[in-house]
């Protein structure tokens, strides 16, 4: 262990949720994104999984309100280094787009992608099981579109640049496809509990 | 069931192609090592901002715009981890620099600003991200705001150090005078913008289209290549400035410090 001279750091009080490396961001909500801040509008907002799917289905802003409502309450980290806790996010659990298209048996990863063409890559295993969300209010309120609104991607046991803003479609794969900062030298599945910051972490 | 075939080979391409690709590839062997830098020297900057000098024997080198990961561990093996713009331009010196703001009650910050001293010794990694980086190879249109200045100087250093002709402009915006980072080192391709107080005779007020407008109008063959760099507010009120003044969107960089 390489100590830093005179270093203390912050008072250690017990943060069991806190992945290593990470610190509280308190009641901040850093935004963090390489491009411009898009203006998709609800009206112009669209959500389409295709691909590796039995029949690929495509969803608009209302058509994505009548399907049945689900919540996040919880944790999020991103791999800049703060984690946000207890954050409520407000949408349809990516289980209910999936299963209205129904994934093939070869499908194993997706890519995420955003209507500014940002893509992420993830295994489809992070997509299921009542892990992910499509969600379009944070703390009650309309998701900000410096946050990705009006609806993102949220699969907050990932690091958050997992968790596509401005959400356009997923794309079902039997292979997996690097997304935009996992070609930049990110992590290809960005675990923060195990620290996937950077290719070969 | 086509559709689902022409996937399941070649590789996806969404329906609108990513504004902004990446830049360069990164070493993902020096983006994944510790290395142990050596604080060799610091520099006031600011009465907020310092600069501290390393030596980094095993550094693989960066491009201006990229940025490392520092942490600093206590006895008790607690660990802070940042991630730090690169304010030096690349050279063979075997040493890199970061400039970095006095945040309060920032326990990495203050370290560095109330116990730091030369022969310290601290943990990196990198150069990382090849999003923000130039190589000195576009025209470049340069936006900062407060320690937003510190990858684009990188920049401007690397210009003049090479004595490359490609165009670059800096438009940097501080409170104050007194607050401007580098503000010795800055030249002619530099305008800053003062927000809070200037001298008597100089405007004061946000970065605004007339800023923009006369860098647009000189902008050379193929356009410029903008970098966006500062807070959140920052680079959300810049990047909508350049966007309306006619800047392409696929064409703007933009680096948030969170």
């Amino acid at each position: 262990m390489n100590t830093t001279r005179g270093f203390t750091g912050r008072p250690r009080a017990a943060r069991p949720g806190l992945p290593p490396g990470q610190y509280d961001a308190g009641d901040d909500w850093p935004v963090l994104s390489a491009e411009v801040t898009p203006d998709v509008s609800p009206a112009d907002w669209t959500f389409r999984v295709s691909g590796l799917v039995a029949e690929p289905r495509t969803w608009d802003w209302a058509g994505a309100h009548r399907l049945p409502a689900s919540a996040y309450s919880g944790d999020i980290h991103c791999v800049t280094g703060w984690s946000k806790f207890g954050v409520r996010f407000g949408g349809v659990s990516l289980d209910t787009f999936l299963e209205a298209a129904r994934p093939l048996p070869s499908a194993t990863h997706a890519v995420a992608y955003s209507h500014t063409g940002y893509t992420a890559n993830l295994p489809l295993a992070d997509l299921t099981g009542g892990r992910a969300w499509i969600v379009r209010e944070y703390d009650g309120q309309p998701l900000a579109p410096e946050h990705g609104g009006p609806a993102r991607l949220v699969v907050p046991h990932l690091y958050f640049w997992k968790s596509v803003k401005w959400i356009a479609g997923l794309e079902l794969l039997d292979h997996d496809e690097p997304g935009f900062w996992e070609q930049n030298g990110y992590h290809a599945r960005g675990n923060p509990w195990e620290e996937q910051r950077y290719s070969g972490d | 069931m086509t559709e689902t075939a022409a996937h399941t080979t070649g590789s996806f391409t969404p329906p609108t192609r990513f504004a902004v690709p990446g830049r360069i590839e990164v070493d993902g062997a020096a983006a994944g090592t510790w290395q142990t830098a050596t604080l060799t020297e610091i520099r006031r900057e600011t009465h907020r901002a310092s600069t501290f000098r390393f030596a980094v024997p095993g550094w693989a080198g960066h491009l201006p715009g990229q940025h490392l990961m520092l942490r600093l561990t206590a006895e008790d093996g607690y660990v802070a981890q940042r991630h730090y713009s690169l304010a030096s331009a690349p050279d063979d010196s075997g040493h890199i620099e970061l400039t970095l703001d006095h945040v309060e009650d920032g326990e990495v910050s203050g370290w560095f600003h109330t116990v730091a001293r030369p022969g310290d010794r601290i943990e990196v990694r990198g150069p990382l991200s090849g999003f923000f980086a130039w190589p000195g190879d576009r025209p470049a249109l340069l936006l900062g705001a407060g320690s937003g200045v510190v990858p684009l100087m990188s920049m401007v250093r690397h210009h003049r150090a090479l004595g490359l002709t490609v165009p670059l402009r800096l438009l940097v915006s501080a409170r104050t005078p007194g607050e401007l980072i580098y503000a010795r080192e800055l030249g002619t391709e530099t305008t800053p913008v003062f927000t809070r107080g200037a001298p008597a005779g100089t405007p004061v007020g946000r970065m605004t289209t007339a800023h923009l407008a006369p860098l647009l109008a000189e902008a050379p063959a193929g356009g410029w290549e903008a970098y966006v760099c500062g807070s959140n507010s920052f680079a959300e009120h810049a990047s909508r400035l350049l966007v309306a003044a006619g800047q392409p969107v696929d064409r703007i960089r933009i680096e948030r410090f969170g």
